[in-house]
């Protein structure tokens, strides 16, 4: 066929589609010049829908961007942490998301949201169960959200625990924190946010995404864990100085950290669960104070320790993202950057004080998420836009104190527990020679050539 | 036939290399290997906490040759991998009893 026979022929084809195209909007167009006119009801009911749209997509795409945050821990945690325990730690991650989330949606959700008599617990909306009533689909995308929070709280702890704990038994303080001892504090601060209602809310507590509720709820269990199951062997010598275990792979962790930054663009700004324009300012809050953290703690870290310790680093960034998040709504940029300074300064004093006094966290997560965001819970009373004072700074105080009273015991207690029953700890025979190969038989890095399989001779 | 053996600084192989072949050697192996000698280690410091770094990373040179290129390969290596310092490297000289190239089968320097 010549190139001109294939021009001719593809013109027809064009003139076919919008001859077609006309005929099937025709009758659309007579339609709509027949519909009653647009009066201003019809309009904001239009306008209405258009924004109700807006809120669901902005609420669901933050917890996309929160959920990618499970995959920003797993690479941090597994960055800091030996090789010998890489598929370990990955895993733990998932399923503190995969088992979190059954949890969280038979028990945790009701507990945290539920309608709630007592301001100490919620006890309704277990599993969607309130759905049916009034058809309303936005129990999905809220839930979709809170969920991600929770898992959040959640994995907090296997960084701290980790290289030492028994999986199963991390399993079941997975489903414990994510069923239970979230939820109930959740309930307490956040529970209004749908048909609960807490007794710290109901003081003016200040958290607008977290930094109690979420980071030093997680940070104050893993305090409590990384107490009960001990040091890992050998991270502290007989003269009782802290003996550096390199991590891995500081690639990995930093590019964890890169992905938790980007997440978090989701957790801070998408905890207005609306489509309006907070959202800018609580994004410029949020950067401006992870770039403070992480530029306060290369500072820190090189007066102190000599070199801009590359993990010191990744932690201050961190710190500064957990110390605004309570915050991140009613203070100034200005602001941000003093509260992201002070963060990343506080992490790498903390981590060397968890050091010192003997507690193996191997990811430092008690001094990023327990203490920088309490420090974050403080400030964001401290740095109030609308002004400050006693009564707000007390009550800040008081929603600190809670949620350290109440997980630290808790969780205390549990841990406890699964030592004396179940076990927490693998042996050490195990802990030497790695949980990956003794908890499931993997290897994160085994090479191609030193793995025959039967048959592989006959090739 | 002859095997030398030679442990480089790691920065330093494609000059030795070159400086081999250079010399007429067609196929060496190569491995990255730890260890230490009279460089000793070093003191690394991670979150805080001081670590000695006893095994220094440097590079393996395996070379089999007939016994009149030994000369000219030690000469290249020890003109290419020198700096002067403590943890230069070695290279060891060891007698070699026979050759086998796999794919035919022949024996001898015609393998080599």
């Amino acid at each position: 066929m010549t190139t001109v026979k294939v021009r001719r022929l593809k013109r027809v084809a064009v003139a076919i589609v919008v001859l077609g195209a006309l005929c099937a909007l025709g009758p659309l167009a007579l339609a709509e010049e027949a519909a009653a006119p647009p009066t201003p009801e019809s309009n904001a009911e239009a306008i209405a829908l258009v924004q109700s749209h807006a809120d669901y997509v902005w609420t669901l795409v933050a917890a996309f961007l929160v959920f990618l945050m499970q995959a920003g821990f797993a690479l941090v945690e597994t960055g800091l942490t030996r090789a010998k325990n890489a598929v370990n730690i990955c895993m733990k991650n998932l399923m503190d998301f995969a088992a979190g989330s059954l949890a969280y949606w038979l028990i945790g959700f009701g507990i945290m949201f539920g309608a709630n008599s007592t301001g100490w617990f919620g006890a309704s909306s277990f599993m969607f169960s309130d759905f049916a009533v009034d058809k309303d689909p936005w129990v999905y995308a809220f839930w979709m959200f809170q969920v991600v929070f929770a898992a959040t709280a959640a994995t907090i702890v296997s960084g701290a625990m980790a290289e030492r704990t028994k999986f199963s038994s991390y399993l079941l303080y997975s489903v414990f924190i994510s069923a239970f001892v979230y939820p109930v504090f959740g309930s307490w601060a956040w529970g209004g946010l749908y048909k609960g209602g807490g007794w710290l809310e109901a003081l003016g507590f200040i958290d607008f995404a977290g930094s109690t509720v979420v980071h030093s709820v997680g940070g104050w269990a893993a305090l409590a864990g990384a107490l009960v199951i001990g040091p890992r062997l050998g991270r502290f010598g007989k003269d009782g100085k802290a003996r550096a275990m390199p991590g891995h792979n500081l690639v990995y962790a930093t590019l964890g950290v890169f992905l938790l930054w980007f997440g978090w663009f989701g957790f801070n700004p998408g905890s207005t669960t609306a489509a309006n324009k907070d959202i800018a300012l609580i994004a410029v809050n949020t950067n401006l104070a992870a770039a403070a953290g992480a530029t306060a703690a290369m500072i820190v870290a090189w007066l102190f320790l000599k070199k801009p310790d590359a993990t010191m680093m990744l932690n201050g960034a961190l710190a500064g993202l957990v110390g605004i998040t309570a915050g991140c709504a009613n203070v100034s940029p200005t602001s941000s950057v003093v509260i992201g300074l002070a963060a990343g300064t506080l992490v790498v004093f903390s981590v060397l004080f968890f050091d010192r006094i003997r507690i193996d966290d191997p990811v430092g997560a008690i001094s990023v998420h327990g203490v920088c965001g309490a420090w974050g819970t403080l400030a964001a009373g401290l740095f109030n836009a609308e002004g400050t004072s006693l009564a707000i700074l007390g009550v800040q105080l008081a929603g600190i104190a809670a949620a350290f009273a109440w997980t630290f015991t808790t969780m205390w207690i549990f841990f406890k527990v699964i030592a004396a029953t179940v076990g927490l700890r693998v042996s050490a025979e195990e802990e030497v020679e790695g949980l990956d190969f003794h908890e499931h038989g993997n290897d994160a890095y085994a090479p191609d050539a030193f793995r025959t399989l039967p048959g592989d001779a006959a090739v | 036939m002859k095997k030398v053996e030679c442990i480089v600084r790691p920065h330093l192989l494609e000059a030795v290399k070159t400086a081999l072949q250079e010399v007429g050697i067609v196929g060496m192996t190569v491995s990255e290997v730890k260890g230490f000698g009279r460089q000793k280690g070093h003191t690394e410091t991670y979150r805080g906490s001081e670590y000695k770094v006893e095994f220094l990373p440097k590079v393996k040179i395996e070379v089999a040759l007939p016994d009149e290129l030994v000369d000219a390969a030690v000469d290249a290596v020890l003109k290419t991998a020198k700096t002067g310092k403590f943890g230069d490297g070695k290279v060891f000289v060891s007698a070699l009893e026979e050759v086998v190239r796999i794919r035919t089968g022949e024996r001898g320097e015609g393998a080599l």
